[in-house]
């Protein structure tokens, strides 16, 4: 039954990206409601219970401003902007592995169908290739701008993104020797224990890959290439209505979608401590089975919420960094350092079967 | 050169530690103080539904007193306009006539009683200055804010304390309101 099971594919996809538009939306919501908290203030209360539909009244908001293309902007390329970066941040969250397996078969469906978009053994680099493609909308919204400030606030942008995607993916270097997949899922899958997780065994890699995550992801204290201050908002200077709204909402996708990819490296992604005890208090059959991996992907998205909620948490106590100290702190401690961290995996990665038979008599 | 006080503290210029210089302690020192906030109880005061409660001697809007027999105590003397520093009260006094006992409470009167908001600064100094308890600012009412010059003298219409409330409120100072009676209970009850 091909059919159904791309049709469980397509209905597992839809809810993705559905959920992670919903996620992105509420993250704007959330992100007022805590920096109010943390302000000692209240925040939105004002559209719907608790102000729940504020970020429909934004949106509203944002649709009904005038559409502004300033006359000396490159009107193509203006528009190609918030659109490159809306669909990059869209296509990331594909490869991330929300759950394990639903077992269909009582709809005829043979196979397990994973809750993941698609399961492609490049995963990692997928990520990282979309990551980066997401500087183009930068770059090309501050460039089609025509804007002094809004080129300058898109060059920080490309060339913090540049930097810190080298230590990013330098600090995944570490755990892919380690699993020895570039597959999400095999790495998901390979931290099935409580302290298999990769947070545990890899410290130093997460700590580096957090910091990235934050500068990747534009938020404070890496917000330079938009900080009001010194750039009246940077790259999106120029723009209005919605199509900033796209930059603004594109941020928040690469948030949830670096909260997912975070907590599926180093957090375990949809494994709990005491799963297989609950695995063997479930019954063994298909209802069982789902039912497990349904508790698995509520247990993700606790994780990625919890994660979204320290974006917000570190960007309402933290102040910007310098663009020196930037630099710096991303070419010369979070390089060396994340090499220094792959020697030290590999020795360790190549010594393990001797220190394994060495400690035998433990055993 | 010679410190004039002690009360000055030399900069200290010194190496940051590893420590400080890894930045992770002091930002995991923020993140403590950040989310300590965050659990704190709020002060907001959702300001329609819920007003902060004024202070009973706060000073608002005018009222022109009446006695306890409703007659206006007001006798036109121009005490409170010599009183005022902004000049924002002008008055034309009368006589009272025959049968007119009922509705002013000495011979005299003012006929017309005008104050101008824009110039009063709510000092207060015409309440200290009358002689007959006539004028007071109250406690719970303030001045509003105007869209038109023509709204902004205040006449008798507006000044001259209604006779509704002359046989419920019963007090020394422009009568105890409900704002004082809200002040008064969350007073008792410390929660200020």
């Amino acid at each position: 039954m091909e059919l159904y099971f791309f049709l469980a594919k397509a209905i597992i996809i839809l809810v993705i990206f559905g959920i992670t538009l919903l996620i992105a939306t509420y993250s704007t919501y959330a992100e007022r409601k805590v920096a109010a908290f943390i302000q000692d203030r209240i925040g939105p209360n004002r559209a719907g219970p608790w102000g729940l539909l504020q970020p429909i009244a934004d949106a509203g908001k944002m649709f009904f401003k005038e559409d502004f293309i300033p006359a000396k902007a490159s009107k193509w390329l203006f528009i190609a902007g918030p659109s490159l970066a809306m669909i990059t941040a869209c296509l990331t969250s594909c490869v991330v592995p929300f759950g394990s397996t639903l077992d269909l078969r009582f709809l005829g469906i043979e196979n397990l169908v994973p809750i993941q978009g698609i399961d492609v053994n490049i995963g990692i680099l997928y990520v990282f290739g979309l990551v980066s493609l997401g500087v183009y909308g930068v770059m090309i919204g501050g460039w089609a701008s025509n804007n002094k400030f809004s080129l300058l606030g898109a060059m920080r942008a490309a060339s913090q993104n540049i930097s810190y995607e080298l230590a990013m993916s330098l600090s995944i270097i570490a755990i892919i020797m380690m699993t020895g997949s570039l597959s999400i899922n095999q790495i998901v899958d390979d931290q099935d224990a409580f302290w298999k997780w990769n947070v545990f065994r890899q410290p130093v890699g997460f700590i580096i890959f957090i910091v990235c995550a934050f500068a990747e992801c534009n938020r404070t204290p890496f917000d330079l290439p938009e900080c009001e201050t010194e750039l009246i908002g940077g790259y999106h200077t120029e723009y209005s209505s919605m199509k900033l709204g796209f930059y603004l909402f594109a941020e928040y996708i690469n948030m949830f979608v670096s909260s997912a990819v975070i907590s599926a490296l180093y957090f375990g992604g949809y494994h709990f401590p005491g799963e297989s005890l609950l695995a063997g208090m479930l019954p063994a059959d298909a209802l069982g089975h789902n039912l497990l991996t349904m508790i698995g992907v509520g247990v993700f998205f606790g994780k990625i919420l919890f994660f979204i909620f320290f974006f917000m948490w570190v960007r309402w106590t933290i102040a910007r960094f310098r663009y020196d100290q930037l630099m710096n702190l991303g070419w010369k401690s979070l390089i060396p350092l994340s090499i220094l961290n792959i020697l030290v995996t590999g020795a360790v990665v190549l010594a393990w079967p001797k220190i394994e038979s060495a400690f035998a008599f433990l055993n | 050169m010679e410190a004039l006080t002690n009360r000055s503290k030399r900069v200290s210029n010194k190496k940051l530690s590893l420590g400080e210089r890894l930045y992770l302690p002091a930002i995991v020192g923020g993140l403590g103080i950040t989310i300590r906030h965050f659990f704190k109880k709020k002060v907001t005061i959702q300001y329609p539904e819920e007003q902060r409660p004024m202070s009973s001697v706060y000073r608002g809007l005018h009222v022109l007193k009446r006695d306890e027999q409703g007659r206006e105590r007001c006798t036109a003397c121009g005490l409170c306009a010599v009183a005022c520093p902004a000049e924002a009260i002008t008055m034309t006094a009368s006589e009272r006539k025959k049968g007119e006992e009922h509705l002013y409470r000495e011979e005299k009167y003012a006929a017309v009683y005008e104050i101008n908001m824009l110039r009063c600064i709510f000092c207060g100094l015409c309440e200290e200055a009358c002689p007959k308890q006539a004028i007071y600012l109250q406690s719970d009412k303030l001045a509003p804010s105007f869209f038109s010059r023509t709204d902004v003298i205040y006449g008798k219409d507006r000044l001259v304390q209604s006779m509704e409330t002359i046989t419920s409120a019963k007090s020394v100072k422009s009568g105890l309101t409900t704002s004082d009676r809200y002040v008064d209970k969350v007073w008792k009850n410390g929660k200020y």
